[in-house]
């Protein structure tokens, strides 16, 4: 009895242990030649072209409700003028990278999860490893690398859609002047913000890519398992990416003083 | 030339539930072997171990001085080179063609021109009787021309050793024919060691040199085709022969009152042995024996209407 509650315990730790064994073996086959140029590419551009489109339609809302809830805000504090930095700070800071995040593992890890699952379920994988052949290497890591370059463009896009929404948004239905909006972009705003927005991001498209090929490639069971890696990859890589998001927001607020006036 | 397979004491659980154990067999050089046994007693778990892709609990499987169950990641990605595997479905890369797919490992593990190897991949296509489905998407073909075309890949590289998952699964008794003779004349052709995995007794009755039972979480015979043809053992009996009466249930084993019940039932005679299947050309395979040989040497008495030509393939009554 006391083993089996043991056992029961120890599970979860099992598991993420087994998930980070995962992510070392992809860390040391990324250094394996030959890179595979080709598959990177077209996972790059597959990732590109599924996730785009939403992550627009995210984040002109994801704009807009900062601007109308900010700007609202400071209305009442009477500093109007610092909208647009304010908006600028919480778009680049936060929003863009967990808008990104979202689409990334909803739209990006679920199919990468799905790719992989249904090939292991068809026995590709086994088939590819008896051909002397690393799947990690040549199925994983072009896959990862893809989803952490795709992430961080998707970062930047994020943010200049966000930003130029909440400018729709402030100016058009605030009565914000464009003026004000533009020139106090710099006054809280810095540039390490930027950075930090795209280091999240980079994280964000590796824990997405690494958890959803960890769940395609353990997938089991047939196609009922295939959904079942699906449907946790998204679920866990959730969960993780916003732990993630706030150590990461908690350190770097720690090391960059925030710029005053 | 093909080369042997020792496994020792091999045993393997998954968490509690024992798969088999201390299964103890040589699969000798250049011949063909079956593996039989009812569903879920572990046949394709016993060919992933074989070629390294599940680790067994306890024992050893070596081919040519490397035992595959704990020999470094490395080695084994260079000891499975000699190795061609038929996977239950085939397993070809869904996003390439059938021609890519065959090419695959030419690509991946010679320096081969194209030319070169657009002629090897063109051979197999022609061996397997592919010819002119080379663009095709494994989507857009049928589940038996993807298991041929699992062998075709499977044979590019000359592999030493081909392992089959349930090679007849799935096929009509004709296809099932096709890819029997298809298999024998490979054998005779190639020479490598040929390792069946299957639940086909005509398949088991016919094809192979030497036939393995595993049976109950063991392996409960293993030896010549003749040997287990005319065995006496109960379950090799009942399961070679396709007979309710015996110690094999419809889940797993019987129990003892079932037994009791069938204790004075007579067993049905056992069938003549058919003859073995011959390469189309007529010429003996190296590992072919004589019909009848083992029998005579072993002085067993081969049931009655044994090696006839034309005897009926009927089994079971």
């Amino acid at each position: 009895m006391a083993s089996l509650t043991a056992s029961k315990v120890l599970k979860p730790i099992g598991a993420s242990g087994k998930l980070f064994a995962f992510a070392l073996d992809t860390f040391r086959q990324l250094f394996r030649r030959p890179f595979q140029t080709r598959e990177f590419i077209q996972q790059a551009w597959f990732l590109a072209s599924v996730t785009i489109v939403p992550t627009a339609l995210v984040a002109i809302p994801f704009g807009a409700v900062i601007a109308l809830q900010v700007g609202g805000l400071i209305k009442q504090f009477g500093a109007q003028s610092f909208t647009g930095s304010a908006s600028v700070l919480a778009v680049v800071q936060q929003a863009a990278p967990i808008g990104t995040a979202l689409l990334i593992a909803g739209a990006g890890g679920s199919a990468i999860a799905a790719d992989l699952g249904a090939r292991k379920i068809r026995e590709e994988l086994d088939a590819m490893m008896v051909l002397g052949i690393d799947p990690i290497q040549r199925l994983v890591v072009p896959r990862v690398l893809a989803c952490m370059m795709v992430a961080v463009f998707l970062n930047g896009m994020v943010s200049v859609v966000g930003v130029a929404g909440g400018y729709v948004f402030n100016v058009g239905l605030q009565g914000g002047t464009p003026g004000a909006y533009l020139a106090s972009f710099t006054a809280l705003a810095q540039l390490p913000d930027l950075w930090v927005g795209l280091v999240k991001a980079l994280i964000f498209g590796l824990l997405a890519a690494v958890v959803a090929a960890y769940k395609g490639v353990n997938a089991g069971g047939g196609p009922k398992g295939v959904g079942d890696a699906v449907n946790e990859s998204v679920v866990i890589t959730f969960v993780l990416l916003f732990i993630v998001n706030f150590v990461v927001s908690a350190i770097y607020l720690q090391i960059v003083p925030p710029k005053t006036g | 030339m093909g080369v042997e397979i020792e496994i020792k004491d091999l045993t393997k659980s998954f968490g509690n539930q024992l798969i088999w154990g201390d299964v103890t067999l040589t699969v000798p050089a250049g011949e063909i072997c079956v593996m039989l046994g009812p569903s879920g007693t572990g046949k394709s778990v016993l060919l992933k171990t074989i070629i390294g892709l599940l680790k067994p609990d306890r024992g050893s499987v070596v081919i040519e001085g490397v035992d595959i169950a704990s020999c470094p990641e490395k080695d084994l990605y260079e000891i499975r080179k000699l190795f061609g595997v038929l996977f239950q479905d085939g397993a070809m890369f869904g996003s390439m063609n059938l021609y890519d797919n065959i090419a695959f490992p030419l690509r991946e593990h010679t320096k081969k021109s194209e030319s070169e190897i657009r002629d090897i991949v063109m051979e197999k296509l022609d061996l397997t009787g592919l010819l002119g489905t080379e663009d095709k998407l494994p989507g857009e073909i049928s589940g038996g021309m993807r298991k041929r075309a699992g062998l075709a890949r499977a044979l590019v590289l000359d592999p030493e050793i081909v392992l089959f998952d349930e090679p007849d699964s799935g096929l009509d008794p004709v296809r099932t024919s096709f890819l029997n003779q298809l298999i024998v004349d490979l054998n005779a052709q190639i020479d490598a060691t040929f390792l069946i995995v299957t639940h086909d007794i005509n398949t088991a009755r016919t094809v192979p040199d030497n036939i393995g039972l595993l049976y109950h979480k063991h392996l409960a015979m293993f030896g010549p085709r003749e040997m287990l043809l005319s065995s006496e053992e109960p379950v090799v009996r009942q399961f070679l022969n396709a007979q309710v009466v015996g110690p094999i249930g419809m889940s797993e084993e019987k129990d003892a009152d079932e037994l009791e019940a069938e204790k004075d039932m007579d067993l049905p005679p056992l069938p003549p042995i058919p003859m073995q299947l011959e390469p189309s050309n007529g010429q003996p395979r190296r590992s072919q024996r004589d019909p009848g040989a083992w029998c005579k040497e072993n002085g067993v008495e081969p049931p009655p209407g044994s090696f006839e030509e034309n005897m009926t393939m009927t089994t079971g009554s």
